[in-house]
């Protein structure tokens, strides 16, 4: 152990951390429900402690690079396994451990009691997730893929009804085949470059013999889709909405940051791989336009939806084909704004998504039908119960924190979409020879479905909330309320520490830029010494 | 020997597509089986075809790299025919439960109208 100061083994935490709390509460028994969510709410205030901590190291360059690296078993980089903390993967942690939070604890009253093996899934799912964080290695990264995909399916299906099974019955087999495409792609790389490496990918693509750049390029390809088919990428996300709309509110919430890790796999991976030499830039146009298509995509979708968990899953879908466009848009600047844009919408996204749960508990299925079939026929209601009687505080609660997600899915000011969205657009105007036609496509359709969000949101919150005479006013738990004022409360303060989180994000997206740098790291990284008396 | 091998992927890969894009559960399950033997034997033979190499070589000195196939290509596909083993067991227990609870084998969970 010497020789290693212990903060190097901080990398392995976010990984190793879940799974061992994960399998320990497989052994307690399901009826002692306190117990269970305890030990699952320490493990996961310690990973967000230990995110909070790489993430501090990162951005003090503490290490040098900057970026952490564990060599597994302390194999040498090639050869064996590295897991790799630079800002950007650091940041990925923090947020996850952030949405973990605020899902357990929301479902602290309710779902985690209602199925058998909540809390182990879910930390299964937390280690699936981290772990595709931190991967150096292709098929690292696709194992800790499956490990997230397999926790998510048991997770989707917690609370086990028809529309659950049917959502799930099909969710499962597009991730199967995305896969089965994801080993193929693999393969592929592998044939064609003979490491599945990403720090010993990069130099080999750029040495690559002209005559096996098709082959590459093919399992590059196939390797994309399956990232996009999770990222719901037009037309690889059909599956997206109902599936969100089916999964129990604290699953949904962190279904959003599932489609953010294929849009962090192609972050991680296109820029090693195809960032310089002779094929520099490749598929970047396919990548734009498809985002364009998924921005196009969402927007009508979330026209044409009625339920809230629908319109959250077309709002990841927005926020999906925007940071698409944003990478393929290939401009370096973008990448840091398309960041502080992925935060506050995945923050935003899984707040409304848990919302959407309790706005169901005034939203009973005879109301929704009413004030459907009222708008076919614009019937208009007179109120009959007099106006300004007192608003019960839940009511207020729910309404408020409705606008507030509303505000930044949509990115109206004053709160961290507008920044982003402001940020996107003012960047693709700094085209000094002129902005070409697609770019202003692209700024029209971040436009368009911005107003196509607004126009469907503001419809289900003036349904919800305004033209029914008779609301119950729901029961609230804390424990309910809070997690969802505390990513709202996340949102507002990126909106107030904008400046240094973007001086931030653009180290980040500068450190992405500088493969060489990451390779250099990695591979150069020492093994330890063997210990003094043992084998050579 | 190569073209044997890349048509009988392709023939396995083909029968998967085809039946996975059929509407019953157990035509999918099938086709999602077929498709993972493919690529479990793509992957194998994109180390390239070997006959008759042992994976390690026990030789002193410095192996030729001629003398034993490349063993990475087969611990890969030994961790992939796992999970795809675990995913595809699951993907059973999902399928009889959908069964149960809607009383049909559709992947919509209700017959179409005929």
């Amino acid at each position: 152990m010497s020789g290693t100061p212990w903060t190097q083994h901080l990398i392995l935490v976010p990984v190793l951390l879940p799974l061992l709390t994960g399998a320990a509460l497989i052994l307690v028994n399901e009826t002692r429900h306190g117990l269970k969510f305890g030990i699952d709410l320490g493990a996961t205030l310690l990973l967000l402690a230990t995110a909070l901590t790489l993430f501090w190291r990162a951005d003090q360059e503490l290490w040098p690079g900057p970026m952490g690296v564990y060599l597994a078993a302390n194999w040498m980089a090639p050869f064996g396994i590295a897991l790799v903390a630079d800002r950007l993967a650091a940041l990925m942690l923090v947020l996850s451990a952030v949405l973990a939070l605020a899902a357990l604890i929301f479902a602290w009253q309710g779902w985690s009691r209602i199925g058998v093996h909540f809390h182990s899934l879910f930390l299964f799912l937390q280690m699936g997730i981290n772990g595709a964080f931190l991967p150096h290695d292709l098929f690292n990264l696709f194992v800790f893929l499956e490990v997230m995909l397999a926790a998510s399916y048991g997770l989707v299906l917690h609370g086990y009804n028809v529309t659950r099974m049917r959502a799930s019955l099909q969710y499962i087999a597009i991730n199967l085949v995305a896969s089965l495409l994801f080993l193929i792609g693999i393969a592929l790389i592998y044939a064609s470059t003979g490491t599945l490496n990403m720090a010993d990918l990069a130099p080999r693509v750029a040495a690559l013999d002209p005559a096996d750049h098709p082959l590459l390029q093919t399992g590059a390809l196939i390797l994309a889709l399956a990232f996009l088919t999770k990222a719901a990428m037009w037309p690889l996300g059909f599956w997206l909405p109902s599936t969100y709309a089916a999964a129990s509110p604290p699953v949904a919430a962190m279904l959003v940051l599932m489609t953010k890790v294929g849009i962090y796999a192609i972050i991680r991976v296109w820029p090693l791989a195809f960032g310089a030499g002779p094929l520099a830039g490749f598929a970047l146009d396919a990548l734009f336009w498809g985002g364009l298509a998924t921005l196009l995509f969402g927007s009508i979708g979330m026209l044409a939806s009625q339920e809230a968990g629908r319109m959250a899953g077309y709002g990841a879908i927005i926020s999906s084909g925007m940071l698409l466009a944003s990478i393929g848009a290939s401009q370096t600047a973008l990448i840091g704004i398309g960041l502080y844009y992925l935060i506050g919408s995945t923050l935003a996204c899984a707040a409304f998504l848990l919302l959407a749960g309790l706005i169901e508990r005034i939203r009973t299925p005879g109301a929704a039908l009413i004030a459907l079939t009222m708008e076919a026929f614009a019937i208009e209601e007179k109120p009959e119960e007099p106006v300004g009687v007192g608003i019960p505080a839940a009511l207020a609660f729910l309404g408020l924190a409705f606008a507030g997600c509303a505000l930044v899915i949509t990115g109206l000011p004053p709160l961290a979409g507008f920044i982003a969205k402001f940020g996107i657009l003012h960047t693709l105007l700094q085209e000094s020879a002129g902005v070409p036609w697609p770019t202003w496509l692209f700024m029209s359709l971040i436009l368009i479905s911005g107003l196509a969000g607004s126009i469907a949101l503001m419809r289900f919150g003036v349904r919800t909330f305004w033209t029914s005479g008779h609301l119950q006013p729901p029961k609230l738990q804390a424990s309910e309320a809070l997690p969802i004022a505390f990513l709202l409360g996340l949102c507002v303060t990126m909106t107030i520490l904008a400046s240094p989180l973007f001086a931030f994000l653009e180290r980040a997206s500068h450190d992405l830029t500088q493969p060489n740098t990451y390779v250099d790291r990695v591979l150069a990284r020492p093994a330890l010494p063997s210990p003094a008396g043992g084998p050579q | 020997m190569e073209a044997v091998v890349a048509i009988a992927i392709g023939v396995l890969f083909g029968s998967g597509v085809w039946l996975i894009l059929r509407p019953r559960t157990f035509q999918i399950t099938i086709g999602l089986m077929l498709m993972s033997y493919a690529v479990n034997l793509f992957i194998f033979v994109m180390g390239r075809v070997w006959i008759d190499k042992a994976p390690l070589t026990l030789k002193p000195g410095i192996p030729a790299i001629g003398d034993y196939a490349d063993p990475l290509s087969q611990a890969l596909v030994l961790t992939a025919i796992v999970i795809g083993f675990a995913t595809t067991a699951l993907y059973l227990v999902i399928m009889i439960g959908a069964r149960g609870l809607t009383g049909t084998d559709h992947v919509d969970g209700k017959e179409p109208k005929a």
